[in-house]
C-alpha cells in the first residue's frame, strides 16, 4: 500500500479540463427556465486519466479480501468469486428495468423464483422475500413482521423482543425502529443464552427473541432447542439473525429449529462482495404462519414446465415495501451463480471447513491469548487480546497485525468479553495462510512482552497511521472546502 | 466449482490439531435429529457451464436498443463512462468491509469523503451521509429524522412523490405509533393545498422536485411557509436535474433525499441502487448511517476516518438514530467517480440534453391524433394522454418496434388509467424518438 497523500478531486481540478464527450444537441433547442437555473453545479473537472489515476492511487491506499487475509468476526469475508463479477454484468441483467413488462423479463423472474425456492430450502422456511437490502434491513423487516402478526390476532400485548447480551448492535437497534422495547438476556457460563433468564422473561409482553446461532461467541447454542420451546409457549416469535449462517448452510436448517423469520446476508454467506460497506443484500425467509405477512413484490409462478411464466405479487397481509423495485436484483445474480455452482454438497463442505479453519486458529492461538470459552467452536471464535503487565490491549494487537499483512478482527465485540478479539477466517483460506496469520500472532505476543511501545505505536508500515478521532468529531470536516475556480 | 482449497493432508493434518477423527464430529452441538439435512438443490456446476447457463438466462430478457427505451419512472438509463466500471473492478474497493480500521482504508473513506462533498455542492447542502440502501429508505430516515427533530406527529407527503417512495415511508412508520400521513390520499392535491395543510403538529412536508409526473414544482416561498409552521422541507430530487436547476440547498430545504442510480449506476433491474442523503449541519448528530470526516494521523498526515459514530448501532444499541449497517458504499464511489468524470460542464451538458430531447419528443408527441401532453413545466419525464390503454400500447411498441414505452401511471391510480409517464434522457436520440413518434401515431390509427 502506498504512504504519498492523494490529493482529493477538488485539489486536482482544473477549469478547463473534460473527462467525457457529450453528442451534440440534434433537436431543437427548448426554451430553458431563466429564473430557475444554477451558475454552476460545483463539481471539479479532471481529465478521463487524471480521473482513473486518481482512483486508481486510492486503491492502492486500501485493504481488500483480494490484498490479504482480513479475519474480521461476524463478517464472513470469503473469497468473492470473479466469474459472478462478470455474469452480473452481463447486459441482460444490469440493463434490464424494473418496470418492464413482466412479460418481457421471464429470465430475471425466474432466477428470483428460483433464489427464492433455493433460499427457503437451505433455510427451512416455507417462503422467501428478496426484498431487503442488507441484514440490519432485514431484521427491521422480519421485527415489523412480527409485529403485524400480533396485531393480526389482536395480540396488541405484546411489546418486548428479547435479546442476548451477545448479539450484534443492529439487534436492539432494529428493535427499536420496529417499534419495540428490548430485554438483554445475560449469558451462561458456558456461552449460552441464560436459560433462566429466557424463562423468567417468556410471558405475554413477550413479542419473541432475536437469537443468532451459532452466537457471536462463534458457539452454537447448546439449549436451542428449550429456548424456542419456552418463548413459543408463551406466544412468542422466534427471530434468527443470519449473519453467521456461514457456520452451518447445509449442516441444519434454522427453521428446523423452530426459527420462525431470519434474513440471509447474500454478501456473507452467499459471496456477494462487501463492496466496502454495501450494497448487500438481506433476504428474509419465515415459517408458515408469517407466509402471508412478507413484504412484496415476490415471484410467483404461475404455471409449469417449459413454459413456466413468474408473475411478481404482494402477499395478502404484507407490511408493504421496505424498498423500491425488487430489491438488489445485482446481488441476487450472484448469489444464485454461487449457490448453482455449489450445490448442496458444496454449501456443506462451505460451512464444514470454514467451521475448521476457525477450530483449527483457536488452537493455535489460545497459547497466545486466552479464549475464554474454549470449547469446540462454529465458524468464529473470541479470544482476549490483552497482554498481562505490558499494557498492550487488543487494540495494539489488532492495528500491530497491519504492520504484518493482515486485517485484524472485529475487535471489542461481543461486548461480554474484555479484550475481544473476534476472528472468523471462512472457508476459502488455505492452510499456509492460517499458519501464517498464527505466526504472526505468536510474534506480536513476543513483541508485547520485550517491546511494547513498539506494538502500543502500531501500525508503522500503514498508509497512514493511528488517526485522532477526537479531532474528527469535534471539528467535523465533512466535506472538502477547496475552493474551485468556478465556485 | 468449490473454492475450498484444502486439500487431503492439510485437513488431515487440521483435524489432527483440532482433536477430532472427522469433520462431522465439529457438529456435536447441533441436535441430531435435524443436523446434515439433504437439501433439494440442483447438482453443482463448473465455472463453464455456470457462465453458460447464466448467459442463457440473460439472454431470456428482452432489452431495447439503448435509443429505444423511454422507461424511467424512477430508474433511468444515462450514459455511464467506462471509467466507472474500471474503478468498480479494482477489487480493493469492492473486497473490503467498512472502514472501521482506517489505517487501511484511507482510499475508501477518501472516495467517500468526495462523494460527500461533491453531493453537498449538488444539492446546496451542508452534509451528506456515505449513502443509504436507495432513495426511498433514504426517505424513510429523512422522515424519522423529522419525527424526531420536533417531536410532533404529523407528516404532509405530496401525492406527486414516487408512489413506491410513498409505500416504503408507510411500511417504516409501522414501526412507530403515533405519526400519521396526510395529503397523498389524493392525487390532485398540489403545493397550494398542501402548504394550507400545515399546523403546529407538522413535522415535515415532502416534496419531489421534477416530481414524480417529470414536472417542476413551484418552489417559491414553500420553505418559509413550511419553517413558519416550525416544520421541516424535505426534497427528492432529481440528481441530473441538478446539473441544470437551481438546487434544494438554495430554496430552503432542510433534507434532500434522492436515488442516485442515474449517476453511473446500471438499472440491474431496479438495485442496488443508491440513496443519496444531504441535510443541514443542524441536524449532523441525528443522521442515520455513516459519515465520514477530516482529521490527521499521529504523525499529523491528512487522514479520514468513519465519526461521529456515536450515533451509530454498534456503539448507542437501542438508542442508536439508526439500524443501518452495510449501506451502498460502492455505489456511492460509482456516484463519485460519475461526477468527477462527468464534471462540471458535463452534468450541465447531460441535463440540457434530457431537457431538449424530452422536450422535442412531448411536442411530437402532442401533435399526434388522439394523444395529448399537459402544458406543465417537465425536465426529462413528461405525462402522455392516451387513446388507449398503456399495457397495449406498450405490447405494440415492444412486439413490433422494439421499442420500450412509458411508465403506466394507471398501475397506481385508476383516475390515471391510459396515462403515460415518458422518459426521454441523453440517451434517446432525435432518430429513436422520431421512430418512437411514428409507432405510436400507428396505434392511434
Amino acid at each position: 500500500m502506498t504512504r504519498d497523500k492523494v490529493p482529493t478531486v477538488y485539489e486536482l481540478s482544473v477549469p478547463g479540463r473534460h473527462g467525457v464527450d457529450l453528442p451534440a444537441p440534434d433537436v431543437p433547442l427548448a426554451e430553458l427556465p431563466a429564473g430557475e437555473l444554477r451558475a454552476d453545479c460545483g463539481l471539479p473537472e479532471l481529465s478521463q486519466l487524471d480521473a482513473m489515476r486518481h482512483y486508481t492511487a486510492l486503491s492502492l491506499r486500501n485493504f481488500g479480501v483480494d490484498t490479504g487475509f482480513y479475519p474480521l468476526g461476524s463478517c464472513t469475508m470469503k473469497f468473492n468469486p470473479k466469474v459472478n463479477e462478470v455474469i452480473a454484468r452481463l447486459p441482460g441483467f444490469a440493463e434490464a428495468h424494473p418496470l418492464q413488462d413482466p412479460e418481457s423479463v421471464p429470465g430475471n423472474l425466474a432466477l428470483m423464483f428460483w433464489l427464492q425456492q433455493w433460499l427457503a430450502e437451505i433455510g427451512g422456511f416455507a417462503a422467501v422475500s428478496l426484498q431487503p437490502a442488507a441484514g440490519a434491513h432485514g431484521e427491521f423487516t422480519g421485527l415489523l413482521m412480527m409485529r403485524a402478526y400480533h396485531q393480526a390476532r389482536g395480540d396488541t400485548g405484546r411489546t418486548r423482543i428479547l435479546i442476548p447480551d451477545s448479539a450484534h448492535g443492529t439487534n436492539p437497534a432494529s428493535t427499536t425502529m420496529a417499534g419495540f422495547s428490548s430485554v438483554e438476556l445475560p449469558s451462561d457460563k458456558r456461552g449460552n443464552i441464560d436459560l433462566d433468564a429466557v424463562r423468567a422473561a417468556c410471558d405475554d409482553t413477550c413479542a419473541g427473541i432475536m437469537m443468532t446461532n451459532p452466537n457471536t461467541l462463534g458457539l452454537f447454542e447448546e439449549q436451542i432447542g428449550e429456548v424456542v420451546r419456552l418463548v413459543h409457549d408463551c406466544g412468542g416469535l422466534v427471530y434468527g439473525d443470519g449473519a453467521n449462517l456461514n457456520a452451518v448452510a447445509g449442516i441444519v436448517r434454522p427453521g428446523d429449529l423452530g426459527v420462525d423469520v431470519m434474513h440471509f446476508n447474500l454478501h456473507k454467506t452467499f459471496s456477494t462482495p462487501h463492496g466496502g460497506g454495501g450494497p448487500g443484500s438481506g433476504p428474509v425467509g419465515v415459517s408458515a404462519r408469517l407466509e402471508d405477512f412478507l413484504p412484496g413484490p415476490i415471484v410467483a409462478r404461475v404455471s409449469d414446465g417449459e413454459a413456466a411464466r413468474y408473475e411478481l405479487a404482494m402477499p395478502a397481509l404484507s407490511i408493504g415495501r421496505v424498498s423500491t423495485f425488487c430489491g438488489n436484483f445485482g446481488m441476487f445474480v450472484r448469489a444464485y451463480a454461487y449457490i448453482r455452482q455449489h450445490g448442496a454438497a458444496g454449501l456443506r463442505q462451505n460451512s464444514e471447513h470454514a467451521v475448521l479453519n476457525a477450530n483449527y486458529l483457536r488452537v493455535k492461538l489460545r497459547d497466545s491469548f486466552k479464549v475464554p470459552y474454549d470449547r469446540v467452536n462454529m465458524h468464529e471464535f473470541v479470544c482476549q487480546g490483552a497482554v498481562a503487565e505490558t499494557g498492550v490491549r487488543a487494540l495494539d494487537v489488532s492495528k500491530r497485525l497491519l504492520d504484518h499483512g493482515f486485517h485484524p478482527p472485529t475487535n471489542y465485540f461481543p461486548l461480554i468479553v474484555p479484550e475481544a478479539l473476534m476472528i472468523e477466517p471462512t472457508e476459502t483460506e488455505a492452510k499456509p495462510t492460517l499458519d501464517a496469520f498464527v505466526a504472526a500472532i505468536q510474534a506480536i505476543a513476543r513483541e508485547a512482552r520485550d517491546e511494547p511501545a513498539l506494538v502500543k505505536a502500531a501500525p508503522h508500515e500503514t498508509p497512514v497511521r493511528r488517526v485522532d478521532e477526537v479531532k474528527a468529531a469535534r471539528e467535523l470536516i465533512l466535506s472538502d472546502r477547496t475552493k474551485i475556480t468556478s465556485d | 466449482m468449490s473454492y475450498v482449497p484444502h486439500t487431503e493432508r492439510e485437513r488431515s493434518d487440521m483435524l489432527a490439531a483440532v482433536g477430532v477423527a472427522q469433520i462431522e464430529d465439529l457438529f456435536a452441538d447441533v441436535p441430531a435429529a435435524v443436523r446434515f439435512p439433504a437439501l433439494k438443490l440442483p447438482p453443482p456446476a463448473s465455472e463453464p457451464e455456470i457462465m453458460a447457463e447464466m448467459h442463457a438466462l440473460a439472454a431470456r430478457n428482452h432489452l431495447a436498443e439503448p435509443a429505444l427505451s423511454f422507461l424511467g419512472a424512477g430508474t433511468y438509463r444515462h450514459f455511464r463512462p467506462a471509467v466507472i466500471d474500471h474503478v468498480l473492478g479494482r477489487s480493493e474497493f469492492y473486497t473490503s468491509y467498512t472502514q472501521y480500521q482506517p489505517e487501511v482504508s484511507q482510499g475508501m473513506l477518501q472516495a467517500l469523503f468526495e462523494y460527500q462533498s461533491m453531493i453537498c455542492r449538488l444539492t446546496g447542502m451542508e452534509v451528506t451521509t456515505a449513502s443509504h440502501y436507495d432513495g426511498a429508505t433514504a426517505l424513510a430516515e429523512a422522515v424519522l429524522l423529522a419525527l424526531n427533530v420536533g417531536k410532533r406527529r404529523k407528516i404532509i407527503l405530496s401525492p406527486a412523490v414516487h408512489p413506491q417512495y410513498r409505500a416504503v415511508v408507510k411500511t417504516y412508520l409501522r414501526g412507530t405509533n403515533t405519526a400519521a400521513i396526510v395529503g397523498d390520499e389524493d392525487v390532485t392535491n398540489d403545493l397550494p393545498r398542501l402548504t394550507s395543510m400545515l399546523d403546529a403538529d407538522t413535522a415535515v412536508l415532502v416534496i419531489q422536485n421534477p416530481n414524480f409526473f417529470g414536472q417542476c414544482e413551484p418552489v417559491e416561498g414553500l420553505a418559509d411557509a413550511v419553517h413558519a409552521a416550525g416544520a421541516l422541507l424535505v426534497v427528492v430530487a432529481d440528481p441530473i436535474a441538478l446539473g441544470l436547476f437551481r438546487p434544494p440547498g438554495a430554496y430552503g430545504a432542510d433534507v434532500v433525499v434522492a436515488e442516485g442510480q442515474a449517476l453511473g449506476i446500471p438499472p440491474s433491474f431496479g438495485g442496488p441502487h443508491l440513496g443519496i442523503f444531504a441535510s443541514r449541519m443542524a441536524h449532523v448528530r441525528r443522521l442515520s448511517g455513516h459519515l465520514v470526516g477530516e482529521t490527521v494521523d499521529v504523525d499529523g498526515r491528512r487522514a479520514y476516518v468513519l465519526t461521529l459514530a456515536t450515533r451509530e448501532q454498534h456503539i448507542r444499541r437501542a438508542k442508536a438514530t439508526s439500524n443501518i449497517c452495510t449501506n451502498s458504499a460502492l455505489c456511492a464511489v460509482a456516484a463519485a467517480v460519475y461526477l468527477a468524470t462527468i464534471g462540471n460542464r458535463g452534468l450541465r451538458r447531460v441535463a440540457e440534453l434530457c431537457f431538449h430531447r424530452s422536450h422535442y419528443a412531448a411536442a411530437a408527441i402532442a401533435r399526434l391524433k388522439g394523444f395529448a401532453v399537459p402544458p406543465r413545466p417537465f425536465f426529462k419525464e413528461f405525462v402522455v394522454r392516451c387513446p388507449a390503454p398503456v399495457p397495449e400500447i406498450n405490447a405494440h411498441l415492444r412486439e413490433h418496434h422494439g421499442i420500450i414505452g412509458g411508465y403506466d401511471l394507471g398501475r397506481d391510480d385508476p383516475q390515471l388509467r391510459n396515462h403515460m409517464l415518458v422518459c426521454v434522457t441523453e440517451m434517446n436520440s432525435r432518430a429513436g424518438i422520431d421512430r418512437l413518434v411514428a409507432a405510436l401515431d400507428e396505434v392511434a390509427r
